[in-house]
C-alpha cells in the first residue's frame, strides 16, 4: 500500500496510514511518536575512574527519525561542500566532517541550547546542529554576506552565539582551554549549564589542553572534553603521536568515558551521563570513537596515510547513518521508501540552498574595515596604500 | 596636574583611597599624591564594585595579595569567586579568562610580566583580538590582560622584554601605556569597561612612584578615552614622544634642554593602539623636529611607527631628520654598567633633541 509521508517546512506534521503491524494497536504518526524504546549500544562504554552508564538506551521513534534525516543532512551538505571546493567555489581549508555525524547529532539530543559547544576547524555540522541553517554553512564556505560570519570568516570561523556555539577555531588546541573558560562563567553565573568542547586526537597531546584540565579539575568547572578520536591527526596515526592513544584515561585524576562515536545512541547516552557528572564534579573527558571519510582537509586525498580497505569497511561495518536506518527498519518505524524520500528531500534541500548561496552577494569592500572592534572609537585603520584606502573605525 | 597649589584637604580625610561617590562633592584643585601602585588597585576595586561581572585572575593576585600588590585586598573584598589564583600555566589561563570573555564576563588578566604572556600570546591574538572580527561581530571579547612590562632593575634577557610594538601591530588589539597614577586610574578603568582586548602595559619601577591626582581623578567615575595622547609638557622647538617609564626621562630631559635655550614639547602617548596620530602629527607641524623615546628594541618599534605616520602626513613641515631613542639592539645584560648602556638614559634624549636642533658636535663619520 502506497504511503504518502508528507511534511511541511514548518511543522512536522506526517499523515501515515499503515496497515496493523505484529504490535496490536494502530501505529502513530512516526514523526511525533514519542512512545519510548530502549535499544542496546553497539558496544558497552570503558570508563575511567568512574561508572559507566549503562548500554541501554532510552530513545523513540521520533527521535531516531530526527538523527536519520539530521545525520542525512549533514552527509549531504559536506559531499556537497567537496564538489564546491573542487569547483572552486571554496577556497582555503576545507575540513569535512562525513563519517563523524553522530557525535554531533547525539550531542544535540543530550543538552539543550544553553549548554555550550566549541570545538576546532571541522564545525560545518555542528554549526547545523546547533541550529544554523543550510544557507548559512554555504554562503560562508563562499564568502557572502548570507554566511553566518557575513563571509568574514570562512570555513573555520562558524559562529552562532545565540545557540551557545562559540566556533569554529583554527588553532589546534586552542578551544579547549576557551571551552573550559565558557564553562568557567556558566559556573560563575550559576546557571546550571555546561560546556562541551571538542578536541581531536592530534589536539589530545597539547599542553594548554592538560593547563585547561588541571584548571578545570581545581575549580569544579563544568567542562566536558570531548575528544572526537577519528584516528588520524592529519596524516599522523594515533599510534604515532600518542604515547598513550587511550584518551578517555590522559585527564589522569579526571574520569573518563570511552564511546562508540558512530553510535549516535551511545553518544546521547554518553553526552547525558557526562552533563549530570560535570554539574556535581566538575571535569570529565569522552572519547568518541569516530573515523573521518574525507582526509583532513581538501588538500589532502586521505589515501597516503591509510588503505581504501580501512575506509570503505568503516563504512560498511559502522556507518553512522546505516545504523540507525536499520534500526529504524528493523523496529519498523518507517519503510526504506519513506527513508529514501527523507533522502532525496535533504538533498534537495542543500541543492536549493548551494543555488541560494550562490545569489548571495560579496561582501561590500567597506566591511574590509567593519568589526575589527567592537567599539572602535574613530580609529584609523588602513587599506594596502594607506594614501589610496583608510577609513574610520566606528 | 603639575604646579598646582596644594590646599588642606577639608572634611574626610582620605587615608586610603575608597570608592567612596560623593554626588555633591565639588572638584577642587587640591592635589593628592597617590602611586601608581595604589592608583591600579584603586581603579581594580571601583570596576569590581560596579560590574559584577569583573573578575581578576592571575598568578598571586589573591592570598599573596598581588605579586606587585596591585591586587591588595581584593581577596578579602571580593572572595576567592573573583579574585582566582591561577597555577603558572599561562596558555591554560588566558585561554579560559578568554572563553569567559566570550560567555559574557569582564576578566582582568594578570600576567607576572609580560615576557610570560609570549606563553599566552596564541589566545590574545588568535583566541582574543581577532574575533570580533572574524565572527562578523557575534563574538566581543571585553577582556583586560595587564602586567609589568618592558625592563626592571637588573632581571636580565629573559625578563625585560617591552612588547607595545609587537600587541600594537595587531589589528583587534587596544593597547595602552600608563605614566602617571592618573593615567594608570582612568585607562584601567577604560580598559576594563572597553569591549573589546586591551593589553593594558604597566611598568614595575613605576609602581612605587608617586604623582599628584585631584578629586576628578579619584572620583570612581573618572575615566581616560582609549586613543588619546597627552601633551604634558607644551613646548615651541621639538616633540618628544614616550610612554610608560619614558616620560619621565623625556620630562626630565626637557628641564635640562630649557636651560640650553630648547623648549621641548613632551607628548605622554598613553595609548600604542590605536596611536593618536593627529595629536602627534599636530604637535610636529608645530614644531617642525622629532624624537621618538621607548624602552623597547629599536627595530621595528613603536618609534618606527612614529616616524612613518609623521613623515607620511607631515613632511614638509619637518626641518630635520626624525630621530628614535630605543632600548639597545641586544638582549638585556646583566651587569649594571651593561645595562644602563641598554635602555634609554636622559642623556640620550637631551642629545638626540640637540642634533635635531642642528646644535650638536657633528658626528663622526660612519665606517
Amino acid at each position: 500500500m502506497a504511503l504518502s509521508y508528507l511534511r511541511s517546512s514548518s511543522s512536522r506534521s506526517a499523515n501515515l496510514l499503515r496497515p496493523l503491524s505484529s504490535a496490536a494497536s494502530l501505529r502513530r504518526p512516526i514523526s511525533t511518536d514519542t512512545t519510548p524504546i530502549t535499544i542496546e549500544t553497539s558496544v558497552p562504554f570503558t570508563s575511567h575512574q568512574c561508572e559507566a552508564p549503562s548500554r541501554s538506551v532510552e530513545t523513540n521513534p521520533s527521535e531516531l527519525l530526527t538523527f536519520f534525516r539530521d545525520m542525512a543532512l549533514m552527509r549531504r551538505m559536506e559531499i556537497a561542500a567537496d564538489s564546491l571546493y573542487k569547483a572552486k567555489l571554496i577556497r582555503g581549508f576545507c575540513h569535512l566532517y562525513d563519517g563523524q555525524e553522530a557525535v554531533a547529532v547525539g550531542m544535540e539530543a543530550a543538552i539543550t541550547k544553553k549548554d555550550c559547544i566549541i570545538t576546532a576547524y571541522r564545525d560545518h555540522c555542528t554549526f547545523v546542529g546547533r541550529g544554523g541553517t543550510l544557507l548559512e554553512v554555504f554562503a560562508e564556505l563562499m564568502g557572502r554576506q548570507a554566511g553566518c560570519s557575513k563571509g568574514k570568516g570562512g570555513s573555520m570561523h562558524f559562529y552562532k552565539k545565540d545557540s551557545n556555539f562559540y566556533g569554529g577555531h583554527g588553532i589546534v588546541g586552542a578551544q579547549v582551554p576557551l571551552g573550559c573558560g565558557l564553562a568557567f562563567a556558566q559556573k560563575y553565573s550559576k546557571d546550571e549549564s555546561v560546556t562541551f568542547a571538542l578536541y581531536g586526537d592530534g589536539a589530545a597531546n597539547q599542553g594548554q589542553l592538560f593547563e585547561a584540565l588541571n584548571i578545570s579539575a581545581l575549580w569544579d568547572l563544568p567542562a566536558i572534553l570531548v575528544c572526537e578520536n577519528n584516528h588520524y591527526g592529519m596524516g599522523t596515526a594515533e599510534w604515532r603521536a600518542a604515547k598513550s592513544p587511550a584518551y578517555y584515561k590522559r585527564g589522569d585524576y579526571v574520569p573518563g568515558l570511552k564511546v562508540d562515536g558512530m553510535d549516535a545512541l551511545a553518544v546521547k547516552q554518553a553526552c547525558k551521563f557526562a552533563k549530570e557528572h560535570a554539574l556535581k564534579n566538575g571535569p570529565i573527558i569522552l572519547e568518541m570513537d569516530t573515523y573521518r571519510y574525507h582526509g583532513h582537509s581538501m588538500s589532502d586525498p586521505g589515501s597516503t596515510y591509510r588503505t581504501r580497505d580501512e575506509i570503505s569497511g568503516v563504512r560498511q561495518e559502522r556507518d553512522p547513518i546505516e545504523r540507525v536506518r536499520k534500526l529504524i527498519l528493523s523496529h519498523d518505524l518507517a519503510t526504506e521508501k519513506e527513508l529514501k524520500d527523507i533522502e532525496k528531500e535533504v538533498r534537495k534541500e542543500v541543492d536549493d540552498a548551494i543555488a541560494q548561496a550562490k545569489e548571495s552577494p560579496m561582501p561590500e569592500p567597506s566591511e574590509l574595515f567593519s568589526n575589527v572592534y567592537a567599539k572602535g572609537l574613530g580609529a584609523e585603520s588602513f587599506g594596502a596604500d594607506r594614501k589610496e584606502l583608510r577609513a574610520t573605525l566606528a | 596636574m603639575l604646579g598646582v597649589v596644594r590646599k588642606k584637604m577639608l572634611g574626610q580625610s582620605l587615608l586610603k583611597i575608597r570608592p567612596a561617590v560623593s554626588m555633591l562633592r565639588s572638584y577642587s584643585s587640591a592635589a593628592k599624591q597617590m602611586t601608581v601602585r595604589d592608583a591600579l588597585n584603586s581603579a581594580l576595586d571601583e570596576e569590581m564594585s560596579a560590574d559584577q561581572k569583573v573578575f581578576l585572575m592571575g598568578e598571586e593576585v589573591g592570598e599573596y595579595q598581588g605579586a606587585y600588590k596591585i591586587s591588595k585586598g581584593l581577596l578579602e573584598k571580593y572572595g576567592p569567586e573573583r579574585v582566582l589564583d591561577t597555577p603558572i600555566t599561562e596558555a591554560g589561563f588566558a585561554g579560559i579568562a578568554v572563553g569567559a570573555a566570550y560567555h559574557g564576563l569582564k576578566p582582568v588578566v594578570e600576567f607576572m610580566t609580560f615576557n610570560f604572556s609570549m606563553q599566552a600570546i596564541d589566545h590574545i591574538i588568535n583566541s582574543a583580538a581577532k574575533s570580533n572580527y572574524m565572527s562578523a561581530g557575534q563574538m566581543s571579547v571585553p577582556i583586560v590582560f595587564r602586567g609589568p612590562n618592558g625592563a626592571a632593575a637588573g632581571v636580565g634577557a629573559q625578563h625585560s622584554q617591552c612588547y607595545a610594538a609587537w600587541y600594537a601591530s595587531c589589528p583587534g588589539l587596544k593597547v595602552l601605556t600608563p605614566y602617571s597614577s592618573e593615567d594608570a586610574r582612568g585607562l584601567l578603568k577604560a580598559a576594563i569597561r572597553d569591549p573589546d582586548p586591551v593589553v593594558f602595559l604597566e611598568n614595575e619601577l613605576l609602581y612605587g612612584e608617586s604623582f599628584s591626582v585631584s578629586d576628578e581623578v579619584l572620583d570612581s567615575s573618572f575615566c581616560l578615552p582609549i586613543g588619546k595622547a597627552k601633551i604634558e609638557r607644551v613646548g615651541r622647538d621639538v616633540t618628544i614622544t614616550a610612554f610608560s617609564k619614558m616620560v619621565g626621562h623625556a620630562l626630565k630631559a626637557a628641564e635640562i634642554l630649557e636651560k640650553d635655550g630648547i623648549d621641548a614639547e613632551v607628548i605622554n602617548l598613553r595609548s600604542i593602539r590605536p596611536l593618536d596620530r593627529s595629536t602627534i602629527n599636530a604637535s610636529v607641524r608645530k614644531t617642525n623636529r622629532l624624537i621618538t623615546v621607548e624602552e623597547g628594541f629599536p627595530q621595528h618599534g613603536v618609534g618606527a611607527e612614529i616616524c612613518a605616520s609623521v613623515v607620511e602626513e607631515s613632511f614638509a613641515y619637518l626641518d630635520a631628520p626624525v630621530e628614535r631613542i630605543a632600548g639597545a639592539d641586544v638582549p638585556m645584560p646583566y651587569a649594571a654598567n651593561l645595562e644602563r648602556l641598554a635602555v634609554p638614559q636622559v642623556e640620550d634624549i637631551v642629545r638626540a633633541v640637540k642634533r635635531a636642533c642642528y646644535r650638536s658636535v657633528p658626528l663622526a663619520a660612519a665606517a
